[in-house]
């Protein structure tokens, strides 16, 4: 990982200035030790018209992967294999960021004893970081940097010549340039914004982490027009996750034998903090739709088969009428941050004993869900290929067996008024199908028509008159006589 | 032994619950202790002291039968006699026991210790822990036994022994009997026949086609008739009088079916609908004489409502059986065994819906029956139904055991309309009916025949669950995952992490003399079953049927299977898979393998390339990315260095260090490189199989490499597509150091020209040391080169490769043999007919524990 910071000169204000500024003698060439390899500073040019200083900083791979604590054993990514086999000793990340406050501390801070003046002036500044990673491609590079005074050239470094269609890689090639900053600012923002660029979860944050961003941006981070997104990617690593990591590494295993991503597999909750923030409005409606469905239908003790993150068990909680709230979902991720998210650990007994969570699975039958008044399949269908169908109907709709099923799906029709979805794209990366009203109408009558259910459909969400509604959800109620028998048995 | 002889003796029941009565001083504990096992006895004042540090403690009744039910509870489960030794003298202390024992579909059987008050009295005078109990106890004691003895049986005993006075108790003897449906002694062979229903003239075709001459077998074989002799047919009296004289003279045995049930108590004078056939029955025993008719009586009374036969891996009963009701005695058992389960729901044609008991069965003894037409006997779960309709037009149907085979003859005629038409009610596995969760679900031991038991713990389960659930092909169709291999052990050999010389000498001290070295081919693991044609995936692996009628209707469905490691298919286009399976099923046809194995499915372990058509997203987002980033850095990091030097400032060991660097990353770029070819549909890509796990009937896994190694050779010679492609090998001989040195140079010269390196495994597959462990069945060499993707691109660096030398290979040796032995098992269990559920457990297993944590290099 690598970095050049050059200036030009006058005979009476040489560019080897820099020298001073930097506190690093250029005609030597020094190396100074930190957590992760040495960093080397030394000086490819420097004369009285241009002074470039270099900062090198040589990663042990070895040693990082040994060291780390962060996500994942080794601060490293998640895929336990990539900690082996990562950019860290190549790309400008935030462990560039780390030397460069070490090795020019005082020069961030814009102390400069020998030449005071110059250090309190802005100076010509180019910055050359040849891979530098950025989540967000050249164009973030330039909606961070310019409002603070660079000229920005970022180009995108292909993945691999020999094979184009692969695209670009997540680096750029980034060249700054002012005339109108210090030398401490300028280091203030790489600091702060190599790390935000940088994304990775490579990066771990210490508790004293808020006081340096403070302290890194002061004087420009509070007006800049981007302060919400780099403050919260600065941060975004929580104690949580540290946790979370742990509790996925069964199936980043999976991943790994796989030769998969683990995000390929590991993708049953949401990226965090969208769905907990601002739960989207049609998330609502669907909620809403479900929780009328449900008091209608007189349940008391209902499944929520797919119950992701526990929202829905949240809010039915809230409702004394149900008086057995079960969760149940295949993503053991999932179930933690439900169980986190309802206090489970925290919750009184008489609330604690209406609400249960558990791993299960709709592609096998189980005995534990027999018996309850009505199931929530909320979002669940499209989760499935198609083949593996068969199998969640029947564990439902045969052998399980609730008086009442609520089965919601996207509405594929109305994918033409998402203005932010490409045609021809389904809403989600996981969805393995996304069906017509017409098509999910055939299913759920012949899936009726099998069990002994009688079905209608009710519409989720600004019912279009040409495309329908965003959500379409069926309610199945089973026949009058199969009732008996059910509750005989 | 003189006084037992002149004492009574007390027929007890193997499997029951015997309830001890008597007052305190009665000599229960005495009695209980000379007639039964310590451990089969559970004391009242035992659990007393369990709950309360005392014995005598009154105020822990409660708590103490609590504990009694429930460990008797847990014995009565697992099929273990239990004796109460309580003084059980109220009605409603033996209620709860007689609850018990029905609950658990046992005998309660009553022994009651009748003895006077001053003898009880005396007794406890004697004890020190009972010395102060008041006289009224015993008095009131001896009432209620008094009161008590009146109605044991009608209270539900099935048996009642009362003893009276000390000499009669001190004199009696116990005596165990055998259950009646106990008949574990006999082992046939047998020979079950389905359904007959007055089909007299099929009955005697079907026997002779069996071999039985005039009701006996030459070979001495046993027929067993599964009931329902009678009704609709046309000659009920002529297959009652060959089935009870094959009884009679010990050459068949027969369980009662609800037809001879009803007839029967019609024979008793109840008052029965003389419906379902009745009629036909009764018209034509108007014909016998009254004789013969009292012979059928006490022929139906006598039928017991089920057998295990074979030393328990065989139930032989009318309507089906769920395990827990083996060798069970109680009303519920003869009501299941001769009428099944019903839902309560009755069908379109009014007929009661029956409960697909046999969906739920896990045991290990196979059940056959009958009770319910269906078109063809086919076993589900290790259960079989022999009734093939034989009186509706169909067939008498007969099973041979051990053998497994079906034997049958088509009906005369149509004898009897049926009310509905024969159809597979419950299809189970063939009718996307899914595998319950209890068959994977939580911590696991699963048996294999090759490694003992296996244990899954429960977070490993979860893990597979997720994946298994989400992502994974259908379980009928995912019969075998890979297991994992160990590497060699690390190489001290200047510049290298892994090299060959390891692998060989690691085998010569196992005993392994003769070694194959296969080429590692350059791609992902495919595991491809491979079908005949749809119908025979119907047929053996029950797919495309029923519920997907669209696929039933246009004759498809899929062929097979193609998948990887971790169970996702390979292809979200299933008609890529299509293609895939076609071209491998050409080549098979025109390699004459269908006939020559005697199979109409294969299936092939194999590894399909190249590795970025499946590993493209990891190749992009790692492996390129880690290439795209060094490969921007350097030249600006070398030409900084440079400029530095050029000024005269000293960093050479930097530089020098930073070009080897470059160079390293370079060559890390070159190794992912060599995985990565553009494909155009099938265009460039490859499957290379390399050993054929198992075929219909037969698991191959054991077949010496040489053989499989033959036979995928014909296979892939006859592949006139391009897509298969051979398996490069040489064989080793570990004890001649010639051998090992060509072996060497062979992997020298491969892994020299990028290539991944090889496996080597022991010429004999399954093969087992000197000490009888399993040894590894392959060791991978990976190649230097090839090992940059895994350990980093400069991991050939002095230092960095002594660091990694210290890497410890015994977890991932120990799992690659636990789940070599659960691939295996899972092959056995395919091969051998097990129901899915038994397959798929060894298959999870596999998955789980690819979820262990293990150094993710090796």
């Amino acid at each position: 990982m690598f970095l050049t910071i050059s200036t030009t000169g006058t005979p009476d204000r040489p560019a080897t200035d820099l020298g001073f500024l930097l506190h690093k003698h250029p005609e030597k060439a020094q190396a100074f030790s930190t957590s992760y390899g040495t960093a080397h500073v030394l000086y490819p040019e420097a004369d009285a018209e241009r002074c470039t200083a270099a900062l090198l900083l040589e990663v042990d791979a070895v040693a990082l992967v040994r060291r780390g604590k962060g996500k994942g054993r080794g601060g490293a990514p998640d895929a336990a294999l990539a900690q082996y086999v990562n950019d860290r000793p190549y790309a400008a990340s935030s462990l560039l960021a780390v030397a460069l406050s070490g090795v020019f501390s005082s020069a961030m801070r814009g102390v400069c004893n020998a030449r005071p003046e110059r250090a309190a002036q802005p100076l010509p500044l180019r910055i050359e970081i040849p891979a530098l990673p950025a989540r967000g491609g050249p164009e973030l590079v330039r909606r961070l940097f310019e409002p603070l005074g660079w000229a920005v050239t970022a180009e995108p470094v292909p993945l691999d010549v020999r094979f184009p269609e692969w695209g670009d890689s997540r680096y750029v090639r980034l060249v700054l340039a002012s005339d109108t900053l210090t030398l401490a600012e300028a280091l203030r923002h790489l600091y702060v914004l190599l790390p935000v660029l940088d994304d990775a979860k490579h990066y771990w944050v210490a508790s004293d982490e808020v006081d340096k961003l403070l302290r890194a941006g002061e004087g420009w981070l509070p007006d800049h027009p981007e302060h919400k997104l780099i403050t919260s990617r600065y941060l975004s690593r929580r104690w949580s996750l540290t946790r979370e990591a742990m509790e996925r590494l069964e199936l980043v295993r999976l991943a790994e034998a796989d030769d998969s991503e683990v995000e390929e597999i590991d993708n049953a909750v949401e990226a965090e903090s969208e769905a907990e923030e601002k739960p989207t409005p049609l998330a609502v409606q669907r909620r809403d739709a479900i929780l009328a469905a449900l008091r209608a239908s007189g349940a008391g003790r209902v499944l929520d088969l797919g119950c992701g993150q526990g929202q829905l068990v949240q809010t039915l909680l809230k409702d004394p009428a149900f008086t057995e709230i079960v969760g149940v979902d295949v993503s053991m991720r999932a179930l933690t941050i439900a169980g986190r998210r309802l206090k489970l650990d925290r919750m009184g007994e008489r609330q604690a004993s209406r609400v249960k969570l558990f791993q299960g699975s709709l592609a096998y039958t189980d005995n534990r869900l027999k018996g309850y008044d009505a199931a929530v399949l909320s979002e669940v269908i499209e989760h499935l290929d198609l083949p593996r169908l068969p199998a969640l109907e029947y564990a439902v709709f045969g052998s399980a067996r609730p008086r009442t099923v609520l089965v919601t799906t996207p509405n594929v029709e109305y994918n033409v008024r998402w203005e932010s979805l490409p045609a021809g794209h389904v809403r989600h990366g996981d969805h393995r199908f996304e069906w017509t009203r017409d098509e999910f109408r055939a299913w759920a009558r012949a899936v009726a028509e099998r069990h002994g259910y009688e079905v209608e459909f009710v519409p989720v969400g600004p019912d279009d008159p040409q495309v329908g509604p965003p959500t379409q959800m069926a309610v199945f109620g089973m026949k009058v006589n199969d009732e008996k028998e059910a509750k005989a048995a | 032994m003189t006084q037992a002889a002149n004492g009574r003796v007390l027929p007890v029941t193997d499997l029951s619950l015997v309830v001890l009565i008597g007052a305190s001083g009665s000599g229960k504990s005495t009695f209980a202790r000379r007639h039964f096992k310590p451990t089969e006895v559970i004391s009242s004042d035992f659990c007393r002291g369990l709950v309360s540090d005392d014995e005598n403690d009154q105020s822990a009744t409660r708590d103490a039968f609590d504990v009694l039910h429930y460990i008797a509870g847990k014995r009565l489960a697992a099929g273990r006699r239990t004796v109460v030794d309580a003084t059980s003298l109220q009605q409603d202390a033996r209620r709860q026991l007689i609850d018990l024992a029905k609950k658990y579909d046992v005998l309660p059987i009553a022994i009651v210790l009748d003895v006077p008050e001053e003898v009880c009295a005396e007794r406890n005078a004697a004890r020190t822990d009972r010395a102060d109990m008041p006289r009224r106890v015993i008095q009131r004691h001896t009432r209620e036994l008094r009161r008590s003895l009146r109605h044991l049986e009608r209270e539900g005993f099935r048996k009642v022994h009362v003893l009276r006075g000390v000499d009669d108790i001190e004199n009696a003897t116990v005596v165990t009997e055998k259950r009646f449906n106990d008949l574990t002694h006999l082992t046939g062979p047998f020979d079950i026949i389905g359904d007959i229903h007055g089909c007299s003239a099929e009955l005697e075709s079907l026997l002779g086609k069996l071999g039985y001459v005039d009701g006996v077998h030459p070979e001495g074989r046993t027929a067993v008739f599964v009931g329902d002799l009678v009704d609709r047919g046309p000659d009920s009296p002529g297959v009652l009088r060959r089935v009870m004289s094959m009884v009679k003279s010990g050459n068949a045995l027969c369980v009662p079916g609800n037809h001879e049930n009803k007839y029967g108590r019609y024979l008793k004078g109840r008052k029965v609908q003389h419906t379902h056939g009745l009629a036909e029955t009764i018209e034509q025993m108007e014909g016998e004489s009254e004789e013969f008719r009292a012979q059928v009586r006490e022929f139906i009374d006598g039928l017991v409502s089920h057998y295990v036969l074979d030393g328990g891996r065989l139930v032989v009963c009318h309507a089906g059986l769920p395990e827990k009701y083996h060798g069970r005695t109680s009303g519920r058992v003869r009501s299941h065994a001769l009428y099944g389960d019903t839902t309560g729901e009755t069908d379109e044609f009014g007929l009661p819906v029956r409960y697909p008991w046999a969906e739920d069965y896990r045991g290990r003894a196979a059940v056959v029956y009958g009770h319910t037409p269906v078109p063809e006997a086919t076993w589900l779960n290790n259960t079989i139904c022999l009734d093939t309709g034989a009186v509706f037009g169909g067939k008498l149907t007969a099973l041979r055991w051990p053998e497994r085979e079906l034997v049958d003859v088509p009906a005369e005629q149509v004898w009897y309309e049926p009310t509905k038409p024969l159809r597979t009610e419950a299809p189970g596995g063939h009718d996307g009916r899914p595998l319950d969760l209890a068959d994977v679900h939580g911590r696991r031991v699963v048996e294999t025949r090759h490694q003992g038991r296996v244990s899954i713990r429960e977070e490993n389960a979860a893990a597979a669950l997720e994946v298994m659930s989400r992502f994974a092909v259908d379980p009928r169709l995912l019969p075998y995952l890979p297991p994992t291999m160990a590497p060699t052990a690390t190489s001290h050999i200047e510049g290298y992490l892994e090299h060959p010389a390891e692998a060989f000498a690691q085998y010569k001290e196992d005993g392994v003399e003769r070694v194959v070295c296969e080429e590692k081919h350059m791609g992902s693991r495919a595991v491809a079953l491979v079908c005949r044609d749809a119908e025979a995936a119907r047929r053996r692996f029950g797919v495309g049927g029923t519920s997907r009628s669209s696929e039933a209707e246009s004759g498809g469905g899929p062929t097979g299977s193609l998948y990887t490691r971790t169970g996702r298919p390979f292809f979200d286009d299933e008609s890529v898979t299509e293609t895939i399976l076609e071209r491998v099923r050409a080549a098979a046809t025109a390699a004459g393998l269908w006939e020559e194995l005697e199979t109409d499915w294969l299936l092939l372990d194999a590894e399909l390339m190249p590795w970025s058509l499946k590993a493209s997203g990891l190749l992009r987002s790692q492996y390129a990315a880690v290439g795209a980033a060094s490969g921007a850095v350097f030249p600006g990091a070398l030409a900084a260095l440079e400029g530095a030097a050029a000024r005269g400032i000293d960093v050479s060991d930097l530089l020098t260090r930073q070009r080897e660097r470059a160079s390293d990353a370079a060559a890390f770029t070159e190794a992912y490189r060599r995985y990565c070819w553009t494909t155009d549909g099938l265009d460039g890509v490859r499957l290379a199989p390399f050993q054929f796990l198992a075929v219909q009937g037969r698991s191959l896994a054991a077949l010496p490499h040489d053989e499989q190694l033959a036979l995928l050779d014909r296979l892939v010679e006859h592949d006139g597509t391009g897509l298969l492609q051979t398996t490069r090998r040489l064989y080793v001989d570990t004890g001649d150091p010639e051998s090992v040195r060509a072996g060497v140079d062979w992997w020298l010269e491969m892994t020299g020209r990028g290539g991944e390196g090889m496996v080597v495994k022991p010429l004999g597959a399954v093969v087992r040391s000197g000490e009888g462990r399993l040894v590894q069945p392959g060791i991978k060499c990976r190649g230097r080169e090839y090992l940059r993707i895994i350990y980093g691109p400069e991991y050939t660096r002095p230092d960095n490769l002594a660091r990694l030398r210290q890497r410890f290979l015994n977890h991932k040796r120990s799992l690659a043999i636990r789940e070599y032995a659960l691939g295996l098992e899972a092959l056995d269990r395919l091969a051998e007919g097990e129901p899915l559920w038994r397959v798929h457990e060894a298959v999870f297993g596999v998955l789980a524990l690819e979820s262990e944590p293990v150094d993710p290099r090796l």
